[in-house]
């Protein structure tokens, strides 16, 4: 049985934000379903009590006054806007 | 002896008498670069204007007091995921081609207070996504000792410019083994830092629990040099470990006596090329006359690394290049009618394969329905791997074993499957996942190509990495080999 159909990779690929075609969505797939094939080896160890590990320092929180620094001008900031109006970003229309 | 063969100390030394200045530096690693570059083609972007003006002021600093610390005036390269203000930095993808940061990495701010010259950015698998240069968005990377063959990743570009001699160093980022397996390929010095210990501000993140920026050198004294100027505690970064820094030169003292050296099974196993495991049984032998002692120990959990990795590294990237959407910056598309269009677009024609198809993985492992069985599983794993290590590491010193399975393979051998290219770092995964510190360096050759000798060591503890490799390079002359260009 697949562990991925070519209709999860293309929400898959709807979720990431990511445009694919027909054929880039069966190539997807059969390498996707590789992976996860591959992946599914962690099912023989028995992970039953033990903690998940999500970063390996042992930090709290990090935290600082908040206060007001300068930082990047606005110029700065829209130096590699691709289109800008007005010192703000420009992107096409939200609604109709 | 050609002046890229030259130690840092010993180019110091020319530069303090004034025997150089620093603009011949720069420029010998122009020459060098526009001889040797077409082939090798290290380097996405050179910054010749500003590093010889940088030079000129270097200069006049000659011979006064302001002139400081080891590595000024030294020509650097730095890897393209490290920011540097006003000088292009694509990470390898062409979704970011036109990209100019508007501020330093720290690393790039402390290179700058060492006062090395920055004389170009270096090429990389897109985003750090790829084991051979083979998926960076512009070009291929090759292996400086035979440019048929790649020079592994994804930090390629750092390692061949270092070994092809454009630059005395290069700063590189490690992963999943970025650095190290590189550096192997290539026959120079690669260190993965303990994670925390290098800053991570600047550099583009691709999974933010596992990347580490680090020194790729031609010697282990040269590592440790660069290592000092790169590595402490950083406000800007907040996983940034606030502890106290090492003198890492005070550590290269050639002794390394009752020194309890564990050498896992899974290392020296299956899959390790025959040759590859001959060269670190010779490396043994040497540090045995050295006094060291060595014995066989299991990392058990070692071969469910790379799957762990994919699940964990995939996630977060998944995460992290959502970003990329062309709206504030880098290549927007121009087959967009509305804001959705943009993002899609922008994404599928700037990112390449490999990116996409890791964006996906992640994407899938933690949406809901195969969170917990993906990857809240290979979390539990990760801890599974790292107790491995500490377990080890309450007897032994360190571990030690071949940087990859095999020496650098031919470009185009392994395109076909991610999972035979994914394979190729079982070896240098499980130090990302545990956080520990990891060098490679050169051990020999195997059929004309690098073989490398990895030295992991405990957290925090890169000073016992570093006596115990340079007390090898001491005893041995591989370090010397060069490749004929």
């Amino acid at each position: 049985m697949a562990r991925i159909t070519q209709e999860e990779v293309k929400h898959v690929a709807k979720l990431a934000r990511l445009a694919v075609t027909e054929e880039e969505a069966e190539m997807f797939t059969n390498q996707l379903d590789a992976i996860i094939g591959y992946a599914e080896q962690l099912k023989e160890l028995d992970t039953d009590g033990v903690e998940p590990t999500t970063h390996v320092l042992d930090m709290k929180n990090v935290l600082r006054e908040d206060e007001v620094k300068p930082w990047l001008t606005r110029e700065e900031a829209l130096k590699n806007t691709p289109d800008t109006q007005n010192g703000l970003i420009k992107v096409p229309a939200v609604l109709e | 002896m050609s002046l890229f063969e030259k130690k840092i100390s010993e180019l110091h030394e020319l530069l303090h008498k004034k025997e150089m200045k620093v603009s011949e530096l720069v420029d010998a690693s122009f020459s060098r670069i526009s001889e040797v570059d077409d082939k090798v083609k290290a380097f996405l972007t050179l910054n010749e204007e500003g590093a010889r003006e940088q030079a000129k002021y270097l200069d006049s600093k000659m011979g006064t007091d302001e002139m400081r610390g080891l590595l000024f005036g030294l020509p650097i390269g730095v890897k393209d995921n490290i920011s540097t203000k006003g000088l292009r930095t694509t990470c390898g993808s062409q979704l970011l081609a036109n990209f100019e940061p508007v501020f330093d990495a720290t690393v790039v701010e402390q290179l700058k207070k060492a006062e090395t010259v920055t004389v170009g950015k270096l090429n990389m698998d897109e985003f750090a996504m790829g084991s051979s240069n083979e998926n960076s968005g512009f070009f291929q990377t090759r292996n400086p000792w035979n440019t048929d063959y790649v020079p592994g990743g994804s930090s390629g570009g750092s390692a061949a410019a270092v070994a092809a001699g454009e630059v005395f160093f290069s700063l590189g980022s490690d992963t999943g083994g970025s650095i190290r397996q590189p550096a192997a390929y290539c026959g120079v010095v690669g260190l993965k830092p303990t994670y925390g210990r290098v800053s991570r501000f600047g550099l583009v993140a691709f999974a933010s629990s596992l990347d580490q920026i680090g020194p790729i050198t031609n010697s282990v004294e040269d590592n440790a040099f660069l290592f000092q100027a790169i590595s402490g505690y950083d406000k800007m970064d907040s996983t940034s470990a606030n502890v106290e820094n090492q003198d890492y030169t005070a550590a290269l003292t050639g002794d390394i006596k009752g020194l309890k050296i564990a050498v896992p099974k899974e290392y020296i196993g299956e899959g390790v090329d025959e040759d590859v495991k001959n060269r670190i049984m010779d490396a043994l032998k040497v540090l045995e006359g050295l006094g060291a002692e060595w014995e066989e120990v299991s990392l058990p959990h070692s071969k469910y690394g790379v799957a762990t990795y994919y699940l964990l590294a995939s996630s977060e990237a998944s995460s992290n290049l959502a970003r990329f959407d062309g709206v504030r910056y880098g290549v927007r598309t121009e087959n967009a009618d509305n804001l959705l269009g943009l993002y899609n677009h922008t994404r599928s024609e700037g990112f390449g394969n490999e990116v996409k198809r890791r964006i996906m993985l992640g994407t899938f492992a933690l949406s809901s329905g195969f969170y917990d069985a993906y990857y809240k599983k290979a979390q539990k794993v990760r801890t599974l791997i790292k107790n491995d290590f500490d377990e080890v590491f309450e007897k032994y010193d360190v571990i030690l074993g071949p940087t990859a399975p095999t020496t650098a393979f031919k470009i185009g051998a392994k395109t076909d499957d991610p999972l035979t290219m994914y394979a190729n770092d079982i070896l240098t995964i499980p130090v990302n996942l545990a956080g520990v510190p990891a060098i490679s360096v050169p051990c020999g050759l195997s059929n004309g190509l690098p073989v490398g000798l990895q030295i992991i060591g405990k957290a925090f503890d890169e000073s016992t990495i570093y006596r115990v490799a340079h007390s090898y390079e001491q005893a041995t002359d591989h370090h010397q080999n060069k490749p004929q260009l």
